[in-house]
């Protein structure tokens, strides 16, 4: 399916080519989807089963689960930037720093500190799920990822699945398989009412968090030498090299502050379902990895758009466009809509909405 | 002077922080797995009876891999000193002992549920206090110093001993398996008592394997010919089908002689050869990574449920289809298989690499969420599942037994075993390969990539239906949580630890890993993790796997041979 063969490289080439059942096959999944979409969302708005204030709500929950992914999915785009690989296991290093801030969180709630300093504990709680994700993030770099650096084909993500199991299976084990809930304080069942629609002050909280971290990101990235070098690699490792830059250390570089991100959405996303569980990083790293192609791979705005693009379609998407098809239980098919993104995304738009060229280069 | 005094220094403090960072490293595994839960697991499984059990040989083990790696050369270290070995072991044993007192002194279990005082005592080797430490650091420091010793043997020696030890240890693990086999049968019934007591192997019996497992491997040097084979073992082509040959009559003798439990672990090990060869089609020779794999399966389960069932979904219920038989519904599963293969294969044709891991994950998946929803309960019944599916009959003959379903599973098993032999030789096998190596240069070889990939979805599809067909027939119904997509990265990892590509390794690779954890079945739980380790470690210790496929060999020796032969001609 490469168009851009050598031969046919001269202009108009490509009105000519020849239309194949494939291509045919592939339009009619578009528009069946497409058209899908389409029927649902008038059938619901013709309906008219919701109203706009719960409409409301589930865009406010879109776009504060979205926050979250957006957080993911800058730990797989600065990645795939240096190196061109997924981190299969970005997910399950996030699982980790989740279990880490549950445990602070416990603590600081079992001794009152969360009742009485909120702000020291809830900083408690975010400094170390980030310091444990940066840890796991750099073990992993260092044991499993380096030895594969120059290695060609699928044994860097082979591996990568490996440490996925490896760490969920540590946690199962460590701190056992049960769901665990996490300790509720006041504030966080608190609404405020502006304009007169009724906004979770969570929500607002973690929606504040991810883009605060996402502009300190964006910062550190454009601004910082270190972050020049970091894009340096991502444009030409070997030209960067040659340039004086110690691939090496922005590698580093880049698995630290993907962990110090996913740092940040594991408390997130925690907050938000109010538990942990040492399977509930795998659903989320693969859609928001999905949000990190959408976006453009390597691109930061990009994955930010992405990733509130996911959660919007994601908390909007069953009820607009399955429920008017008359389909049961359309919220059981949640993932399912997630996931469709994501292959969309991968088969239709792999460069993603604003993303160079890179990903087809490679991918 | 002053150089080489410097020399000597650097040399010194190269060897002492080589054995410090070594036992450390030791130290942090037994850590991990004492933390992980794993020991204390280890600790009920006995390897000879009443006198060493597993998670000591475990630790034992550590402390002597530690000790065998810190002799061995490298390009930092040309010159091992041997007393590195008992310093790691010192180190390590330290660090551990320390670890036990930790336990002891602090309550972690409250964060920590695996760090529980069996374990401080199991570290200690069941001694109080200080002398359960100074036990600990003895036996580590023994240990070590054991394992510099193996290094330092002859290479002849070792490859006496390892085979030995390892024979002995097999035997104690599974002892429970092996005793279902031995008493079967009167005449091993009669020398049973000799190796197996009620709970476990007995050390005479331990004595013995050893000193027959030494002979054995004594074999090949006591009856070696002039001319040696060590140097051309795949000279002979009977002798590298040998072990196939080996392994194929076991798996045809141990499911009878081991009753309905072995033959039923056999089937579901023949079920996950039967998917591992389908997905070796993909990955293994045209190198796309499905990991939706599942989803074939699935398609070939769920079709030989809706055609066969006795059930209010299946198809003879409420449509004029008749009820079909096994028989009938089994090519039909597989022909399901094969449209959802291509179905599944045309979106994706144009995703490469990476991107295509992803995009087959979340289409797996995707049937999956349908398949569970009540959307779809309807038709496929959702959560609750297709009950009631009969078991394949032949006149009279009813498949209701695993050891008979084994056979048909085995039957299958040799039939795709023999396609995707042939498939692999032939001009499509060969377009396969020149994709999965490139497949930009495959195009412009005149391979039509879209026909030759569909080709592969549909090949690797349509033996995972057979697996699924035969699947729903064993459980006598469908569940969709069956089908999780932890079922592909099974099929992913057996052919991974079995060598990509290759069919013998296919087979080898679902015996470790689907045959190990039945056999060992408290550990369960740890399954994935186990998973998770062998594919990171066969990633990257021998990447061609455990038993490598013939071509890629070929492709390595070939030119090496050739040159050689060349050389001989001339003069």
């Amino acid at each position: 399916m490469s168009e851009t063969s050598l031969i046919t490289a001269a202009p108009g080439a490509s009105a000519r080519k020849r239309i194949n059942g494939i291509d045919i096959f592939m339009w009619v999944l578009r528009c069946a989807v497409a058209a899908i979409a389409l029927f649902g969302t008038v059938a619901t708005l013709l309906e008219g089963r919701y109203s706009l204030a719960q409409w409301f709500d589930f865009a406010m929950f879109g776009l504060t689960l979205g926050s979250v992914y957006a957080l993911i999915a800058l730990g797989y785009t600065m990645v795939y930037g240096v190196l061109r690989m997924i981190n299969f296991a970005h997910g399950d290093i996030t699982m980790t720093g989740a279990f880490a801030g549950y445990f602070v969180a416990t603590g600081a709630s079992r001794s009152g500190l969360l009742a009485a300093h909120p702000i020291l504990a809830i900083l408690a709680i975010f400094t170390i799920a980030m310091v444990t994700c940066i840890a796991v993030a750099l073990a992993t770099e260092r044991f499993a990822y380096r030895p594969f650096r120059n290695s060609p084909g699928q044994a860097p993500l082979i591996c990568a699945i490996g440490v996925s199991f490896v760490l969920e299976q540590t946690v199962r084990g460590m701190f056992g398989s049960g769901v665990k809930s996490y300790p509720v304080t006041p504030w966080q069942d608190a609404v405020v009412t502006p304009l007169g629609m009724r906004i979770p002050v969570i929500n607002l909280f973690v929606m504040g968090c991810a883009i605060s971290a996402m502009v300190i990101l964006y910062l550190i990235v454009h601004r910082t030498r270190m972050g020049m070098a970091m894009r340096a690699v991502s444009e030409d490792k070997a030209a960067a090299s040659l340039m004086g830059v110690d691939v090496d250390r922005v590698v580093v570089f880049a698995f630290a502050l993907g962990g110090a991100m996913a740092g940040v959405a594991s408390v997130c996303y925690a907050l938000i379902y109010q538990q942990v569980h040492f399977f509930m990083g795998f659903a989320p790293g693969i859609k928001a990895f999905g949000a990190a192609v959408l976006g453009g791979i390597g691109s930061i705005p990009g994955a930010m758009v992405g990733g509130m693009f996911l959660g919007l379609i994601e908390a909007v998407g069953p009820a607009l466009f399955l429920d008017g098809l008359g389909i049961t239980a359309p919220y059981q098919l949640r993932d399912a809509i997630g996931f469709l993104v994501l292959l969309m995304v991968l088969i239709f738009r792999p460069q993603g909405l604003f993303g160079e060229a890179m990903a087809k280069k490679r991918a | 002077m002053s150089v080489q005094q410097d020399d000597l220094d650097g040399r010194l403090s190269r060897h002492l922080r080589r054995g410090i960072v070594t036992g450390a490293g030791a130290a942090l595994i037994a850590i991990y797995l004492g933390s992980v839960g794993l020991l204390a697991m280890m600790n009920a499984r006995p390897v000879v009876a009443n006198v060493l059990t597993l998670a000591q040989t475990a630790l034992l083990a550590i402390a002597f891999l530690v000790g065998l790696l810190s002799q061995r050369t490298s390009a930092k270290d040309r010159s091992p000193v041997f007393w590195t070995a008992p310093l790691a072991g010192l180190v390590a044993g330290l660090l551990a002992a320390g670890f036990a007192s930790l336990i002891l002194s602090i309550n972690l279990r409250s964060i920590f549920i695996a760090l529980t005082p069996p374990l401080a005592r199991l570290l200690t080797f069941g001694q109080p206090g200080i002398s359960g430490a100074g036990l600990l650091v003895a036996g580590s420091v023994v240990a070590a110093s054991a394992g510099a010793l193996y290094q330092r043997l002859p290479h002849k020696v070792r490859r006496l001993i390892f085979p030995a030890a390892l024979a002995v240890l097999l035997c104690g693990m599974f002892q429970e398996f092996i005793q279902v086999i031995l008493q079967s049968n009167a005449l091993f019934r009669w020398f049973a008592p000799w190796f197996y007591g009620w709970d476990g192997l007995t050390a005479r019996g331990g004595l013995t394997i050893f000193a027959i497992a030494l002979a054995f491997a004594a074999l090949p040097f006591l009856v070696r010919r002039p001319g040696g084979f060590a140097g051309s073992a795949g000279s002979h082509p009977w002798r590298r089908s040998a072990p196939a040959l080996l392994v194929l009559l076991l798996l045809l003798l141990v499911p009878i002689a081991g009753g309905p439990y072995i033959a039923q672990v056999f089937l579901l090990i023949g079920l996950y050869v039967l998917m591992g060869m389908g997905l070796n089609l993909e990955l293994g020779l045209a190198g796309l990574l499905d990991l939706g794999f599942v989803a074939f399966f699935a398609t070939g389960a769920y079709i030989t449920a809706i055609l066969t069932a006795d059930s209010p979904l299946a198809l003879a219920h409420y449509t004029a289809v008749p009820s079909f038989p096994f028989w009938a519904a089994m090519p039909l599963a597989v022909l399901g298989a094969v449209l959802m293969g291509i179905l599944f294969g045309i979106p994706v044709l144009g995703v490469k690499g990476d991107y295509l891991a992803v995009a087959t994950l979340g289409l797996g998946e995707i049937v999956r969420i349908v398949v569970q929803s009540d959307a779809a309960a309807p038709i496929l019944g959702g959560a609750q599942g297709i009950l009631q599916i009969p078991k394949p009959q032949i006149g009279g003959f009813q498949f209701g037994s695993a050891v008979s379903l084994f056979y048909l599973t085995l039957a299958a098993a040799i039939f795709a075993a023999y396609c995707a032999w042939r498939l692999e030789r032939s001009r499509l096998g060969r377009a396969w390969i020149a994709l999965r190596e490139d497949e930009d240069v495959a195009q412009a070889m005149g391979i039509n990539l879209v026909q030759s990939k569909l080709l592969a979805y549909a090949f690797g599809a349509a033996f995972a239906g057979l697996a699924g067909s035969i699947f729903a027939v064993m459980v006598n119904s469908v569940f969709p949580s069956s089908f999780q997509l932890l079922m592909s990265i099974n099929v992913l990892a057996l052919i991974v630890v079995g060598g990509l590509g290759s069919l013998s390794g296919v087979v080898l690779g679902a015996l470790v890993l689907i045959g190990l954890p039945e056999a060992l079945r408290e550990f369960g739980e740890f399954r994935y993790l186990f998973y998770g380790l062998a594919l990171i470690l066969t990633m990257r210790l021998m990447p061609e796997g455990l038993w490598p496929a013939g071509r890629r060999r070929r492709r390595i020796v070939v030119p090496a041979t050739g040159a050689r032969s060349a050389q001989a001609a001339r003069p």
